[in-house]
């Protein structure tokens, strides 16, 4: 029979009541067995934790920034929820990090520690606009990088001896898949559309090569835990990332993707960043750091 | 920008498996982008398992003028309901 509302017929029994409509809400990591894998140092777990947790939080931040600045509204609010997706990554992997340390939360992570002790890629810091930083085709450069790199990573995470790290990669990569899908719309439109366009495309995808090696250079840490099963090594990915980025800049009548090694292996995991991380980092923390332990 | 990206009528269907349902409208240059667009501002609580897009331009709409002539008619004929039948509890949605 008719409902008497037609939004009603948008909303599952199992309704929580906490929204106007689109419920049935399930955490799929609730029941998740969070033991550490037998073997495995628990140090290095941590660290690996912390290197993806921080991917996705600076990098959820710099996506926040274009809220209210996009070309479109449409657009505010697919940069916000691929930002959404990702703070949901950070979120799991830095309560790990505390979890395995049996230290801290993740807030305290994410709001006390500075520059030098984040071990996020330096691609996800750089400021590619909105503002003088970049514009919204460097915005969709970094974008399709970052998530063709953290796909091909998670798919194979999804496998981690690490159930939680396995659960969360299975469950990521969907994400992934339509943040990955959202760039490559973009740098298509934008690569094979008007002169103009094909100029701004091709700066953006040329100011980001510069980071591109620094993804695929295993760390200490990541080469031990990958022996064991549990943490992917990088260097892995970067033939399958290649291939994926040429097949877009093709589609975008776009050159091939020119990697350009810079020397550095792996600054970011190692805490040495761009001078660009530390005004995120103070924008990100001023509120806790002014007023700490407040609640709203 | 906003004067060059026609606009389009978003449909979904949620999770029962009912009719699509019109939840609102919105901007975008094609209509590849209007489905992820649709996707991104309307299931971000989890309200669909299908969506449609429709290039607003092409509903043909009744007037406002047309209302009397259009629904007049239709009113004061309550039989045209079938409320003497009734309907089993394990048929919903009918």
């Amino acid at each position: 029979m008719p409902t008497e509302n037609l939004f009603k017929a948008l909303v599952r029994e199992d309704d929580n009541g906490q929204w106007a409509f689109g419920t049935g809400f399930t955490d799929g990591l609730a029941r998740v067995d969070r033991g550490v894998p037998e073997g495995v140092d628990r140090a290095d777990l941590a660290e690996y934790c912390l290197m993806l947790g921080d991917d996705a939080l600076i990098y959820a931040q710099r996506l926040s920034e274009w809220c209210s600045k996009a070309p479109e509204i449409e657009e505010d609010i697919a940069l916000a929820n691929i930002a959404l997706d990702l703070l949901g990554h950070a979120r799991v992997l830095l309560a790990r990090v505390a979890e395995v340390r049996e230290e801290g939360d993740e807030d305290a992570l994410a709001y006390w520690r500075d520059a030098p002790q984040f071990r996020n890629v330096r691609l996800a810091e750089l400021d590619l606009g909105p503002g003088p930083g970049g514009d919204f085709a460097a915005t969709m450069a970094r974008l399709l990088l970052f998530s063709s790199w953290r796909l091909a990573i998670f798919t194979r995470l999804a496998g981690s001896r690490d159930r939680l790290l396995a659960a969360l990669a299975a469950k990521g990569a969907k994400e992934i898949t339509y943040h990955r899908d959202h760039a490559t719309q973009w740098v298509i439109r934008l690569g094979a559309g008007t002169s103009y366009s094909r100029a701004r495309m091709t700066a953006g995808l040329d100011a980001v090569w510069p980071y591109a090696e620094e993804l695929f250079a295993p760390h200490p840490v990541e080469t031990r835990l990958a022996a064991q099963g549990v943490a992917v090594d990088p260097a892995t990915v970067r033939t399958e990332v290649l291939g994926v980025l040429t097949e877009v800049l093709a589609h975008a009548e776009l050159p091939p993707p020119a990697f350009v090694p810079d020397g550095e292996p792996h600054p970011g995991r190692d805490g040495e960043h761009t001078e660009e991380l530390g005004p995120l980092l103070d924008e990100m923390q001023s509120l806790v750091r002014a007023m700490p332990g407040a609640t709203w | 920008m906003s004067d060059s990206w026609p606009l389009w009528e978003v449909f979904i269907r949620g999770k029962r498996g009912l009719n699509h349902v019109h939840v609102g409208s919105l901007h975008s240059p094609d209509a590849e982008m209007a489905l992820r667009n649709a996707r991104d501002v309307y299931t971000r609580r989890n309200e669909g398992t299908s969506i449609w897009v429709v290039p607003s331009a092409q509903i043909t709409a009744s007037s406002p003028e047309e209302k009397d002539s259009f629904f007049t008619s239709s009113a004061d004929k309550v039989y045209r309901h079938p409320t003497f039948y009734v309907v089993a509890e394990e048929i919903p949605h009918i």
